[in-house]
């Protein structure tokens, strides 16, 4: 998206502004996904600089139409590929029936990743289980993908008694070590360089794990990114920095984080990163790509930028209302398509699938989440009164409770 | 068993408490700025890249953020990571990842990801450092929930402490008051300056040893007045007692969070007075905090008002150094009005 209203003739301050806002026309006819060259797969262990058309082109296997092309197919068998759109399909049926719950009161809040799943659902197929991944909000495929019970996610979502985290967080703020997903900050940004923190300490015990933290592009202003490439190139940390370009930070379009960089990717290539932009929509790039930088980093070959090209389909979360900044009809009009019908096209076109299968699963899905959210819902939810003992909100605090907070809770009389 | 002795002054108090942590447990690693190599520009992790290898002992980029960042993460993965932060002063740009990630991590997470981290960083004026090197931010510390805040006044402190804080399985914010680095300060710059070299607080154990936190130190014992202080107001306060003959508790803190209240309050009961000292700027100091809980629990036993000295609300200037700083005068003054009231 290239800028609009960026004069003025009161002053010569430059603002970038989306190309499209409420009451335009989207159009992306100037996108043609067909004309493109997509660059090849070069070895993992290739130079940094030498991913410079990887950082501004765009990687991608998987065509519109469900045919692959080039290099970067991973060739997966049809049954991991039928587990892949399963995984994607689950977190989209998980993601509607919690924004259903939260608009009947059930949970405070909640935030789906609509038109994302294909990142974080091959992120999780792509690296091994033990690697962990240093999520934002929008990878809850991740934990669909590793198994995560659905009803343990709706219990933390409804902080309910049932609740690991006994309602110490916010709904989405995960944390499932056993399942290598690094508990979730509010705080954007943070999770990045506490992601090569970890990295290092994988390779300082000379393990073979990779570190992969995630980020929206709206959040790579932080500072924390900027550390996270700075200390990742410097000590050479096995990790994998993903930047997911959603197109959308709440209101704000990526612009005004990208200022006039052609990619979110080529701000690796700077600090001497391998760096790859890829069409997040497009299951089997994403896969390849990490892939390609987990194998990199097993061997020593340190870090790698992924830029996940995207968009967000609905609003930022329950509590925001895009048609009040985005033009009418965006979403449809991106020309990536979605995530779920493109892999479900591509195996159709393999002779392994069809639609009638599709809609089974789909009711499989539908009654699986029907049959959790019932359980989460009998353990509590936010509308009844809780039933976490509020002696718990005193611990945790410190391994050992100082007598300070003792006092606290005895003056709360518990 | 006679513990081995041997006089030390504070850098090498703490040189020591890392040596000993690093030969013991591979997993602590110590970093910061000019940290490896060279050993600090304080000198306090001299040595210890060469006797335990670049990979345990190394130099960070200038990125403070970054540096308590990684911290973090290398905590949560099991690591002991003993980050310095070259003065207290640039501490800021580390503040998010200090409140909002290493003191949350396991309330967030209900204890699935800890932060056992240590972050050292010198602290407190007297040194001509003006406003970049002289800062006392302490207040801004204790006031997170799920962070402890030490500051040790000596070298026998500093070591124990500092192996107690790497020990612990939670962030542990150890500051170093930098003026007592190299002995004793009476907060008058023109007396002579003293060293550890022949104090007994200089004389430290040469092996392994821990002291509690949330355990004050009664460094000097009296009947009729109470000092809180800590750092290096621990040593004006007691230049002041000495000018002034008050008969006074002086009660070393050392841990700010957790605090020792008993041992507060225990002093103040005795003595009926209480006088508060602290290097940082006034409003929502540490004092505060500390008369605060004095008032509630010391009330009916209290002759005299509560007096803070303090450094001034200003940022901390260069030539007025020792306007600002609560030195011996200041302290001995407060101390004699006290006992007049
Ligand atoms: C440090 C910080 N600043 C601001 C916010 C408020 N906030 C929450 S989400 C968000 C937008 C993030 O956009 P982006 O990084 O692009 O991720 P996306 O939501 O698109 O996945 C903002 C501003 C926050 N949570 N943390």
């Amino acid at each position: 998206m290239t800028s609009r209203k960026n004069t003025s003739n009161l002053s010569n301050l430059y603002v970038p502004e989306p190309e499209f806002r409420p009451g335009d026309l989207p159009d992306y006819s100037n996108i043609n996904l067909n004309k493109e060259k997509w660059p090849d797969r070069p070895d993992p262990l290739v130079d940094a600089y030498e991913t410079e058309p990887h950082a501004t082109g765009l990687v991608r296997a998987l065509k519109l139409n469900g045919e692959t092309y080039g290099q970067w197919d991973p060739k997966l068998s049809p049954d991991t590929l039928r587990q892949a759109l399963r995984h994607m399909l689950l977190t989209r049926v998980v993601d509607k029936r919690m924004f259903a719950m939260q608009r009947q009161g059930k949970l405070s809040f909640y935030m789906k990743s609509i038109g994302e799943e294909a990142i974080a659902v091959a992120t999780a197929m792509a690296l091994e289980d033990t690697d962990m991944v240093f999520p934002s909000y929008r990878q809850q495929g991740i934990l669909m993908t590793r198994g995560w019970p659905v009803v343990d996610l709706m219990n933390q979502c409804l902080s309910n008694k049932a609740d690991k985290l006994q309602g110490k967080a916010i709904p989405i703020c995960y944390s499932v070590r056993d399942k290598g997903f690094y508990s979730i900050s509010g705080n954007l940004g943070t999770q990045m360089i506490q992601a090569v923190g970890w990295a290092m300490a994988c390779a300082y015990k000379g393990t073979n794990e990779v570190a992969s933290a995630f980020t929206g592009e709206g959040a790579t202003a932080e500072g924390d990114f900027h550390y996270a490439l700075n200390f990742a190139s410097t000590y050479r940390a096995p990790v994998i920095i993903n930047v997911v370009n959603n197109q959308w930070a709440i209101s704000t379009f990526q612009g005004i984080a990208a200022g006039q960089s052609r990619s979110f990717a080529s701000r690796g290539l700077g600090f001497g990163l391998a760096s790859l932009r890829v069409d997040g929509n497009d299951f089997l790039a994403v896969y390849a790509a990490v892939k390609w930088a987990s194998e990199r980093a097993r061997n020593g070959g340190g870090a790698t930028v992924i830029e996940h090209f995207t968009y967000r389909q609905e609003g930022h979360s329950t509590s925001d209302d895009p048609s009040a900044y985005r033009a009418k009809g965006e979403a449809e009009a991106w020309p990536f398509g979605d995530p779920i019908d493109r892999l479900k096209e591509h195996l159709i076109k393999l002779g392994e699938w069809d639609q009638e299968q599709q809609d089974a699963l789909i009711v499989e899905l539908k009654a699986h989440v029907r049959e959790s959210y019932k359980k989460a819902e009998a353990m509590g939810t936010l509308a009844s009164p809780t039933e976490i003992n509020p002696a718990t909100m005193f611990e945790q605090v410190f391994e050992e409770m100082p007598t300070h907070l003792r006092r606290q809770r005895q003056e709360l009389g518990i | 068993m006679a513990e081995a002795m041997k006089q030390m002054n504070m850098i090498q108090a703490i040189n020591s408490a890392l040596d000993i942590k690093m030969s013991q447990d591979p997993d602590v690693l110590v970093f910061g700025e000019d940290v490896g190599y060279f050993g600090g520009v304080f000198r306090c992790t001299a040595g210890l890249q060469e006797k335990h290898g670049l990979h345990r002992c190394f130099d960070t980029p200038i990125a403070e953020g970054g540096i308590i960042g990684v911290a973090v993460g290398m905590a949560a993965y099991g690591l002991r990571p003993v980050a310095e932060i070259q003065f207290a002063d640039y501490i800021y740009p580390g503040y998010d990842q200090i409140a909002s990630e290493a003191a949350r991590l396991r309330y967030r997470s209900n204890g699935e990801f800890t932060a056992p981290l240590t972050i050292r960083t010198p602290v407190g004026g007297g040194i001509h450092g003006g406003q970049t090197h002289s800062q006392s931010p302490e207040a801004l510390f204790t006031h997170i929930a799920g962070l402890k805040t030490i500051i040790p006044s000596n070298p026998y402190d500093a070591k124990g402490l500092l192996i107690k804080a790497i020990e612990d399985n939670d962030p542990v914010l150890f500051l170093e008051p930098k003026r007592l680095y190299n002995g004793p300060f009476s907060g008058d710059p023109h007396m002579p300056a003293r060293n550890w070299s022949k104090h007994e607080l200089g004389e430290v154990p040469e092996g392994h040893y821990t002291i509690d936190f949330e355990k004050a130190r009664l460094h000097r014992e009296g009947a009729d007045l109470t000092i809180l202080c800590y750092g290096t107001m621990v040593w004006v306060a007691e230049a002041a007692v000495e000018a002034t003959g008050v008969d006074a508790d002086i009660v070393d803190l050392r841990s700010l969070m957790p605090l020792d209240l008993d041992a507060i309050v225990k002093s103040v009961n005795k003595t009926g007075r209480c006088l508060v000292l602290h290097e940082a700027t006034r409003t929502s100091g540490f004092g505060a905090e500390l008369i605060a809980e004095v008032q509630q629990h010391c009330f009916y036993a209290l002759e005299t008002p509560i007096v803070r000295v303090t450094g001034w609300d200003t940022p901390y200037p260069h030539a007025l150094e020792w306007e600002y700083f609560p030195g011996l005068e200041r302290v001995s003054e407060a101390i004699t009005r006290i006992m007049e009231d």
